[in-house]
């Protein structure tokens, strides 16, 4: 004789509109730029990412004021090669706040819980990646316009090649915060202890750029330029550099680029390699992570 | 000094791939060394360069961040330093006992392998390599209690020492000399000019006054580390 049976105690049912997985990602997304920026937490949080940004922009601005106090137009930095006179900053943005997006929910083991809602791993990392992308666009990027807007105020000459030249740096400021985050965020995702992760990343950065110089310097006093040019494949701003230099027609700013268009199309593909790898990393350690 | 203590960071520090991270950083050092022997590119000019910009200017900073701050930052961010300061040991003495494992990392790390890239790329010429050596230990002794202590003061202690080695001794140190009198890496180039004859070897700041600096940095440091570890408060994760 069973007469078990399961209570009808009340509960309403939801019936009204679901926002759908768009929606899930899209909050991620907004989430992390926050997350970035230290916005909806404690001011300490802040402290860091507005410096380093402020860090960033006073160059340009005093490089305006240069240009409106002088009236030189040739005072006026080239928008490609600005991200990579001030790479040390953006590399310790990257540095300080990469760890913020890739390593905090590891470290608090909390990862599950995203993944008990309808999202999968690869659009909750993209959500990740896209936000630390944005982060490092609007880093490399303001500057570069703020130069641009300085030059229309001081009326430099040939307006149109400045148009073009901005334009094209804009899509090399893509470029960079796509690079330069994929290989921050997928350094930051293998070292979640924490300051570790700060200083895995910058020693990345920091190292294989001052080889890369060095081994680039020794080359060309020994006038081996293909050695000199062909070690730039090997420092992430440098490689972003050959880009520009080959395929977009920028002026070169690393001490020594490889040669022909050929070498600009593989240095884009390393580029993407870069991108597609961090992207697997990331998404192999925190479906790991969601499993547990 | 406390023995436990001591273990215990050391296993946080060299536990499961951390040890690996700091072996990279002198490896590219040595690798780079014994390439430019092979090659046959170690004349004085180059020599110098790699030591100046590469050992002195870059890997002993980061190994004294990371290892500076790694040995007590971890801990206190994670509440994890209330084991210890419960304990009945001195807070003296917990700060101390991890000073001296931070400084014993970066002897390991930054300058045994600096002296062995020096002596690998100039032998015994002009005394480049001990006078590399010798600017190696003084830097170490002086950077890591700054950083230690930094990390007792902040959480983003590791950022804010990046700002400083990088921006402030780097890149301001190049075009502001006035930077570079305040500039623990001056300060160890002062000790490595004047120990060696070798011309390419140039400091900004006297000897005279950088061995004060380098004493006050490296004391200084650690009083201030002990001094806020004794009143430390724990508050929540972040």
């Amino acid at each position: 004789m069973s007469t078990s049976t399961i209570h009808d105690i009340g509960y309403r049912r939801y019936d009204g509109p679901r926002l759908g997985r768009g929606y899930l990602v899209r909050s991620l997304y907004v989430h992390n730029v926050r997350a970035v920026w230290g916005l909806g937490r404690p001011a300490r949080a802040k402290v860091m990412p507005f410096l380093l940004a402020a860090v960033m922009v006073a160059p340009a601005f005093m490089d305006v004021g240069a240009v409106l106090l002088t009236d030189r137009a040739e005072v006026l930095m080239r928008y490609s090669a600005y991200a990579i006179y001030l790479q040390v900053v953006v590399s310790i943005f990257v540095a300080s706040q990469a760890p913020v997006l890739a390593s905090r929910e590891l470290r608090f083991h909390v990862v599950p819980l995203y993944f008990s809602r309808p999202i999968a791993p690869l659009p909750f990392v993209l959500a990740k990646f896209a936000a630390m992308v944005t982060a490092l666009l609007t880093m490399t990027a303001v500057p570069v316009v703020v130069l641009y807007v300085g030059g229309l105020i001081a009326k430099v000459p040939h307006p149109l090649t400045h148009l073009r030249e901005f334009l094209l740096a804009l899509v090399g400021c893509a470029l960079f915060a796509l690079v330069i985050g994929a290989l921050g965020m997928a350094v930051a995702v293998l070292t979640p202890r924490r300051g570790f992760g700060v200083a895995a990343v910058i020693a990345v950065f920091l190292l294989s750029s001052a080889v890369v110089l060095l081994v680039q310097n020794i080359a060309e006093f020994r006038t081996n330029f293909s050695l000199a040019g062909n070690a730039g494949y090997f420092a992430p701003f440098n490689l972003v550099d050959i880009v520009q230099v080959r395929l977009l027609g920028a002026e070169r700013t690393a001490e020594a680029v490889p040669d022909g268009f050929i070498s600009g199309v593989l240095a884009l593909l390393l580029c993407a390699a870069l991108v597609g790898g961090a992207v697997a990393v990331l998404y192999r350690r925190f479906r790991k992570a969601g499993l547990s | 000094m406390n023995a436990t203590i001591a273990a215990m960071t050391y296993r946080a520090m060299l536990g499961r791939r951390r040890a690996l991270l700091l072996l990279a950083l002198p490896l590219l050092l040595l690798v780079l060394a014994v390439v430019l022997r092979a090659t046959g590119g170690d004349d004085l000019d180059t020599s110098v360069q790699v030591l100046e910009k590469l050992a002195v200017g870059t890997i002993l900073p980061l190994l004294a961040l990371i290892a500076g701050t790694g040995v007590i930052g971890p801990e206190i961010d994670d509440g994890q330093i209330m084991y210890v300061l419960t304990k009945p040991i001195p807070r003296r003495t917990v700060l101390l006992t991890k000073l001296a494992v931070a400084l014993s990392l970066v002897l390991a790390f930054a300058v045994v392998p600096g002296l062995l890239a020096g002596l690998i790329l100039t032998g015994t010429t002009a005394n480049v390599a001990p006078a590399f050596g010798a600017a190696l230990l003084v830097g170490a002794c002086a950077y890591t209690p700054v950083f230690t202590a930094l990390a007792v003061f902040s959480r983003n202690a590791v950022t804010i020492g990046l700002l400083y080695a990088l921006i402030w001794e780097s890149l301001l140190g190049n075009f502001a000399p006035g930077a570079g009198a305040a500039s623990v890496q001056q300060w160890a180039l002062a000790v490595a000019d004047a120990l060696t004859s070798a011309s390419q070897v140039d400091a900004t700041v006297k000897l005279a006054a950088a061995v004060p600096l380098l004493l006050a940095a490296a004391l200084g440091g650690a009083a201030l580390g002990i001094t806020r570890l004794r009143s430390l408060t724990i508050t929540g994760a972040e």
